[in-house]
């Protein structure tokens, strides 16, 4: 503090006054590591009790008993990695698709403005997907899509079974509209950074824009797209209120997606507050921790991915 | 050839197509939000407490506070350590600390919210014993953090190399030049991060739901459990009145006005940076 007052009066005296706001930085800056590996030890120690009375099991077991005090994780993995997967096979594709269309197709005026409506599409409140998950698209699942996919597809095990409207479709559906803008932002980027010259070049030799496309432009822009449609992976994992009401909250498995389910988020939202056994509450403490390894996982994968960007940073 | 030159036609006309169909529900939404929201969105609404369950009328005064001031807290304590964060890894960005720093905030930003309030009830709701607005600022202050802390440090990125130069030729410490050259000028791009932060802050349900859980009375003190404009969406969508619905499509509506307008302001600020 002395070093930092006489250097405002005479000659500064950089070494000092630099290394006490240097430090201060340092210190607040640590906060957050320290709260990330906090997360982490959190939930393994929280955890302990039920890792200790189930073990691996945990992750394969199928009965979730609250009053026998009988844990297992499975449903809500199955029902966290299949909605995951339903909203990625519709995400990726048509978000590859809409960045195309922004990059490659629309002037600059029209990327601008559709640019933005994507974004917005981050910006919904989950709940507010939830709400109108549940007045909008269940019934029209339940009375329209899902009896027209039975009655066509009903061949396909994925495609069996009552229509309830809540369910794996239901929740996919709308996890897939939450975690398109982060394919289509981060594919978007990726393909800007293509230089025009390129696509000049390709055309030049006789190709076609879309020839452009496939054969200049997504390679070139691969790895922002993989890092944007793990990031969305990332996303749909952990993805909590949306799904929770719209998944029909039930601890089963079934390859159809017209049946009800639940997700690791979903119950560890409706039954943390209401646990009544210390052993209830580490269980619920665990699915955590799984859901937080999964998303963990993938998104050091999309940022290894996507680290050409960040790395010149 | 012409064969090659139809197929591209169509299917960049296809990226059209989908383009459309990915906006068509987003446009469904917003219209729905904006018709059913626009009803039920009055002046009592604003100012009254719910009613009990079963009655009609009343509004969701206590969680429009509720969820101001919870965002309050969570600015209070997440946007000093972000921005402190940003500048330490924008300035001192060299140092092995300032690589573990942003390898920390890309975690922590894609943990999922749920996880977060289970860990803010083991730090805070455990030891005070009950549910309380503290611990959902401070759950959306988490979330905050890091995403300021990222978007921060791009805004200071931004600042040309010559303003730091010139400063310390001047003979200004870096602690003088940190102050007085560049966060006043990186102040567009760093605004535009808090309200970022903000905004993806304000719509969090799941963590509250763990945290300040929901009250139906008033309620301005930080260790009483408080109610919040996403709590109350949920609690009353999942709900069995017509009355519930209405509400909770007024309090979407007003949710997104609160968003989107700060995603607005966001875009206007840090496009403006961008020009000057």
């Amino acid at each position: 503090m002395q070093a930092g007052a006489a250097a405002r009066r005479e000659r500064p005296k950089r070494r000092e006054g630099d290394a006490g706001s240097g430090w201060l930085l340092r210190g607040l800056a640590a906060v957050v590591p320290l709260l990330t590996l906090g997360v982490g030890a959190q939930l393994y120690w929280g955890s302990a009790a039920a890792r200790r009375a189930f073990g691996w099991g945990f992750l394969t077991g199928s009965t979730w008993d609250p009053v026998f005090e009988h844990f297992g994780a499975w449903p809500f993995l199955f029902g966290t990695l299949f909605t995951t997967a339903v909203a990625l096979v519709l995400a990726a594709p048509l978000g590859v698709a809409v960045a195309i269309f922004l990059s490659e197709v629309a002037p600059r005026r029209v990327r601008v403005w559709l640019g933005g409506l994507v974004e917005l599409l981050a910006v919904v409140p989950s709940v507010v997907y939830g709400l109108w998950g549940m007045v909008v698209l269940v019934p029209w699942l339940r009375q329209t899509l899902e009896p027209w996919l039975g009655a066509h597809l009903g061949w396909l095990p994925l495609f069996q079974g009552p229509a309830y409207g809540v369910g794996f479709l239901a929740a996919g559906l709308v996890l897939a509209l939450m975690v398109l803008p982060f394919v289509v932002s981060m594919a978007l980027e990726a393909m800007r950074a293509v230089p025009v010259a390129q696509r000049e070049a390709g055309l030049a030799l006789g190709a076609t824009r879309w020839e452009v496309v496939q054969h200049i432009v997504l390679p070139a822009a691969r790895g922002g797209i993989g890092g944007g449609v793990l990031l969305a992976v990332g996303r749909a994992l952990g993805e909590t209120m949306a799904v929770t009401m719209l998944i029909g909250n039930r601890p089963a498995v079934s390859a159809s997606l017209f049946a009800p389910g639940y997700t690791l988020a979903s119950i560890i939202a409706n039954e943390f507050t209401e646990a009544t056994s210390a052993l209830y509450t580490a269980s619920l403490v665990e699915l955590g921790l799984i859901l937080f390894g999964l998303t963990l996982v993938v998104n050091l994968a999309a940022r290894m991915l996507l680290k050409p960007r960040g790395a010149a940073a | 050839m012409r064969r090659r030159r139809y197929l591209s036609r169509l299917l960049l006309a296809a990226t059209g197509v989908c383009t459309l169909a990915v906006l068509t529900p987003l446009v469904m939404i917003l219209y729905r939000v904006a018709r059913e929201g626009a009803g039920a969105l009055n002046w009592t609404f604003l100012t009254h407490l719910p009613t009990p369950p079963g009655e009609s009328g009343g509004g969701m005064g206590n969680a429009v506070v509720g969820t101001l001031e919870m965002l309050a807290v969570a600015l209070a304590v997440g946007l000093p350590l972000g921005l402190a964060g940003a500048l330490y890894t924008a300035e001192l960005g060299r140092e092995r600390l300032a690589g573990v720093v942003r390898f920390a905030a890309d975690v922590l930003t894609g943990v999922p919210t749920i996880v977060t309030g289970l860990f803010v009830y083991a730090l805070v709701v455990v030891p005070m014993r009950r549910f309380s607005a503290l611990a959902g600022g401070l759950a959306l202050a988490m979330i905050l953090l890091p995403i300021t802390l990222r978007a921060g440090e791009e805004a200071l990125r931004a600042v040309p190399a010559s303003y730091r130069e010139a400063a310390l030729a001047l003979g200004a410490s870096r602690g003088r030049m940190w102050r007085g050259v560049l966060l006043p000028a990186a102040r567009r791009g760093l605004i535009a991060a808090a309200l970022l932060g903000v905004m993806r802050t304000a719509g969090e349900t799941a963590p509250l739901l763990l945290t300040s859980l929901n009250n139906s009375q008033w309620n301005l003190r930080l260790g009483r459990p408080m109610a919040s404009l996403t709590v109350q969406i949920y609690t009353y969508a999942t709900g069995p009145y017509d009355d519930w619905h209405q509400q909770a499509w007024a309090a979407a509506l007003l949710l997104l006005l609160l968003v989107g307008g700060l995603a607005v302001v966001a875009r206007w600020w840090s496009g403006r940076g961008e020009a000057a």
